[in-house]
């Protein structure tokens, strides 16, 4: 008979299936004949010692936190540390009455309900042997204080604990960032294992950008403990390890400097090294102070920094998003240049307005009188807000908005910093998605001279002044330099990313026009071409303000004083080989030529000094 | 009808042994069954740290576990094979639409919500997979040929991998281990077996080979979870502490100081078996493995006593299954098997799997019940 169609045998079957079950039986039986030879082993001949680890001695198992990487400067300054400072703990599982103990240490110091809430939030989440802080960076007073009543309290000790500090405070506060507590809504996402023993997370800045890399390993003890919780012996350890330390393509003192030129300014400095589009300065002014964000900083404080009318927690250097104004004119005469539209050479007369063809109105030059016959040079020179409506008008939006995006205008940089911004660089396919409306003319016309709708952040400007210096070599700005554990060593940038195709003729002239603002007779920087023995291509901008969009109220009696135009200027040195690109805003600072100008130039100089001492 | 005749004079004429008899409920299997939910209530006043809510919640799902057990009692078994395949491609459908919503929502998904409410259609897929096999084998010849045993194991690797995809490792091992059973008890030959062992033993050292560091980590610590002893392995630490300290006779009821002092994590959940042993001692512990034991043994007798292939695989199958449930889970908590996440049987706190287990019982006694007594 064929196989295929072989007949079922039921007696056969049930014979099988019979002695299928018995062989089933016989395994299950083998098997909890195991389960009991494994709970007798454990339960009569391990007995004793379980039962006494149970009773007397208890096996617990306490997490060693890891070391939080340090964050260095480009110079091994160090921007963010950790110092040992004394911490109030306790150990809930040895406390009979919390709330009762809470009271009494209330009594005896300093400790706010929003302390005490944030312990009990944070006691839920540790096992109840775990040591929870209460009271962090506690005085020496404070120590010898609670060292007196110590034996009244069992479970609450004084530690010294590694806490975070950043001894540049307000300087660096918008790069580094800060830690603080794991809030209730981290600790849903985040993986506990890894956070176990510690109580501090990144949350802004380069603390939170490269938090995996900075928080290191945890490990942990077991100990025997007695009945009293006292350790009384380690039966093993697995050492936690520190996170990797960062360098910063950052330098301190240069940061200083943009920092203090800014002085009673609000606004921002950005400088990058155009070779390896390493960050050197990343100024915000008002900084404000970290530190108190370790710890717990309380919700007076914070509101103070929140409705404060300049800001300080804001990074204007990163999410600053401001008219760009006359800084856009290089790029858009060299979008002229490429895309064949007009000359070098091509000369206008600015009578000081421009009118579109059958169209009343008048688009002014910031010149009441007008500049007479201008080139492109002495339009950028200058900055003829005429020369660049009637190029504009030429180039048309859609060709603006697809050249300057090449340089990352209105797209966000890439930029190894959490909460950058896009910025806007606007087209009519924006207009009509956004807006709902055609495009005008007549906003061709103000996007040429960078107002209107065109908005961008201090970086931006800064990582387009680089990528021109560069002849359209771009560089992803980055401000990590290195990442050192010690496994290895992560040496992060320096490669180009892209190449805009431009013409080398076209970059050189633009460049000319440039390094005339500053060494020209005309123009709108000159001021800073007499103390210097290099030569520095810039361009000066004024914003109109329509002040910064953020959620936060504004201060209605302030808005008269700050209708003041910002003061804008983006440059880069030496011409002949550029090495550091820089972009000034100075907020209501008035005129890019004398207010930001200068700043910047006090960057260049001093970091072109440094390279110079540096070389023997 | 002699037989039954005779059947009637050896019944004691109680009021509730008809009444069982009209339920379709199996005696011996459903006093069994009775004890180890007794013993739940016991231990988990204890474990559930004497919250009577819980108890409760615990009672209302029991309830409904063992009217849904009931209510299956009644369904001819030639139903259950009629609805074999049907079943089994909604449970398929199910695994995919909760794979797609998982992929959709970026995480990890088990569940199905419905709206009105929510169920793993994995927890289902327990019992459809052995029933899909034991359809699919008893239309053929047995002992099954190789390419049926093909067609069995293609059957339900879909399910397996939709299920550990999840991720689930214990569901779908269990789902793997019922639909094995039905193979095994079909009269797989013990050639292919052992071929079959062999043949993934040689395998490992290749994958060994092809896997990455932090892949050979997850497997080292899947192995001895006492490599991460502040996770998986603390459970352990604490599991054999408790366990260990309950010696041969036991704290006593309410006398488990590990649970009580919250040193033992799931204690209501995957590990009230070491609360159990905590309390109970050795004696205890025998005493509930001899009572699992019992049930087993009564399964594998209507096993037996089914009168056709499909019934016998699948019984014999559902069986098995459930004293894989008891030996993973008990194996887990005393620390020989690694952990994954399989309550015990019938005792843990959690409604999902009790309702399974109880329609499984409720399967093999429609099984028992309607069987045709034929003259001899």
């Amino acid at each position: 008979m064929d196989r295929k169609f072989a007949i079922k045998d039921p007696l056969a079957e049930s014979r099988l299936f019979l002695s299928r079950i018995v062989a089933a039986f016989i395994l299950i039986l083998f098997l909890i004949a195991g389960l009991v030879v494994r709970l007798v082993y454990l339960q009569v001949v391990g007995h004793e010692h379980y039962a006494t680890l149970s009773k007397d001695n208890r096996i617990k198992i306490s997490p060693l936190p890891p070391t939080r990487g340090v964050i260095y400067d480009r110079k091994g300054r160090m921007l963010a540390e950790n110092v040992p400072t004394y911490s109030l703990e306790l150990i809930p599982e040895q406390i009979e009455n919390i709330d009762d103990t809470l009271l009494r240490l209330q009594k005896l110091l300093d400790i706010s309900e929003e302390k005490i809430d944030l312990f009990q939030k944070q006691r839920k989440r540790n096992k109840s042997f775990t040591s929870t802080p209460l009271l962090q960076n506690l005085s020496d007073e404070d120590v010898a204080k609670f060292a007196v009543v110590r034996p009244y309290f069992p479970g609450v000790d004084v530690y010294a604990r590694l806490v975070r500090h950043y001894p540049y405070g307000d300087l660096a506060s918008h790069v580094v960032g800060y830690v603080g507590r794991i809030n209730e809504k981290e600790m849903q996402t985040l993986p506990l294992a890894k956070y176990r023993g510690t109580n501090h997370i990144g949350k802004t800045g380069i603390e939170k950008t490269y938090e995996e890399h900075l928080l290191g390993t945890a490990g942990y003890e077991e100990i025997e403990t007695n009945a009293q919780a006292r350790a009384v012996n380690t039966v093993a350890t697995v050492e936690p390890v520190s996170g990797s330390n960062i360098y910063l393509t950052l330098d301190i003192d240069l940061q200083k400097i943009a920092y203090d030129a800014l002085s009673e300014y609000n606004g921002a400095a950005v400088a990058i090294e155009i070779k390896t589009g390493g960050v050197l300065v990343f100024a915000s002014r008002p900084g404000f102070d970290p530190n108190p964000f370790v710890s717990g900083i309380t919700g007076k404080e914070y509101k103070a920094l929140q409705d404060s009318p300049d800001q300080p927690l804001y990074n204007r250097a990163l999410r600053g998003q401001y008219p760009p104004g006359s800084t856009v004119k290089p790029f858009l005469a060299l979008a002229g240049l490429e895309y064949g539209v007009t000359e070098f050479n091509h000369r206008l007369f600015c009578p000081g307005y421009y009118k579109l063809p059958n169209v009343d109105h008048k688009y002014r030059d910031w010149k009441k009188g007008g500049h007479g016959m201008v080139d492109m040079n002495d339009a950028i020179t200058q900055s003829c807000d005429v020369y660049f409506y009637d190029l504009a008008l030429a180039l048309g939006i859609d060709k603006m908005h697809a050249f300057m995006d090449k340089f990352s205008f209105g797209r966000k940089t890439g930029i190894d910093l959490v909460g950058e911004v896009d910025g806007l660089m606007p087209s009519k396919d924006w207009k009509k998605h956004y807006r709902s409306q055609a495009w005008f003319p007549g906003e061709t016309l103000i996007t040429g001279i960078g107002q209107g709708y065109t908005q961008a952040t201090p970086l931006q400007l800064a990582h387009a002044t680089a990528t021109l210096a560069s002849y359209g070599k771009v560089i992803t700005p980055h401000l990590v330099h290195s990442i050192i554990s010690a496994d290895y060593a992560d040496m992060i940038g320096g490669k180009a990313d892209a190449l805009i195709p431009l013409k080398t003729q076209n970059v050189e002239n633009i460049i000319k026009g440039m390094t005339n603002v500053v060494h020209g007779s005309r123009g709108t920087a000159g001021r800073l071409a007499k103390a210097i023995t290099y030569q520095i291509a810039g361009k000066t901008g004024t914003a109109q303000v329509f002040t910064i969009k953020q959620e936060e109220k504004y201060n209605e009696d302030a808005i008269d004083f700050k209708m003041r135009d910002h003061a804008l200027f983006i440059a880069f040195a030496p011409v002949h080989d550029p090495q550091i690109a820089v972009a000034i805003i100075a907020e209501h600072g008035g005129h890019g030529g004398s207010v930001a100008a200068p700043i910047a130039g006090e960057i260049i100089d001093a970091y072109l000094n440094q390279k110079k001492d540096a070389q023997p | 009808m002699r037989t039954e005749m005779r059947n009637e004079q050896f019944q004691p004429p109680s009021l509730l042994g008809n009444l069982l008899r009209k339920l379709h409920i199996d005696i011996p299997l459903f006093i069994g069954l009775l004890l180890i939910c007794a013993t739940s209530f016991v231990i988990l006043y204890s474990a559930g740290g004497q919250e009577l809510p819980l108890l409760i919640r615990h009672a209302t799902r029991m309830g409904f576990a063992i009217l849904l057990m009931i209510v299956l009692a009644h369904i001819n078994p030639r139903r259950f094979q009629t609805f074999s395949v049907a079943l089994f491609s909604v449970c398929v459908l199910l695994l995919l639409a909760v794979a797609v919503m998982g992929q959709i929502s970026m995480g990890a998904q088990r569940w199905l919500d419905l709206g009105f409410f929510r169920f793993q259609p994995s927890e289902f897929t327990k019992i459809s997979a052995p029933m899909m096999v034991a359809w699919y084998l008893s239309e053929r010849a047995l002992p099954p040929k190789p390419k049926h045993v093909l067609g069995a194991a293609t059957l339900l690797i879909v399910p397996v991998l939709l299920i550990a995809k999840q991720p689930d490792l214990g569901t779908s091992l269990l789902v793997a281990s019922s639909g094995a059973a039905v193979l095994f008890f079909a009269g797989l030959s013990w050639w292919f077996m052992l071929g079959i062992v062999a043949l993934l033993a040689s395998l490992t050292p290749v994958l060994w080979h092809f896997m990455r560091d932090y892949q050979r980590n997850r497997v080292l610590t899947f192995m001895n979870p006492e490599a991460d002893p502040m996770g998986a392995g603390y459970h352990i630490i604490q599991s054999k502490i408790a366990i260990g300290s309950g010696g041969i006779n036991g704290k006593g009821w309410l006398g488990s100081s590990q649970a009580e002092l919250d040193f033992l994590p799931e204690s209501s959940t995957d590990f009230i078996f070491a609360v159990f042993a905590e309390e109970f001692g050795l004696f205890g512990c025998v005493g509930l493995l001899v009572l699992y034991l019992l049930v087993i043994s009564r399964c594998f007798y209507i096993a037996v006593q089914a009168q056709d292939t499909y019934s016998r695989l699948l019984a014999g199958s559902l069986a098995f299954t459930f004293f894989v449930y008891v030996f993973v889970n008990i194996g887990m908590v005393i620390g020989v098997l690694p952990v994954v996440g399989v309550p015990l049987p019938l005792v843990s706190y959690g409604g999902t799997s009790m309702v399974t287990l109880m329609a499984g019982f409720g399967i093999l006694m429609s099984i028992h019940t309607h069987r045709k007594l034929l003259p001899v």
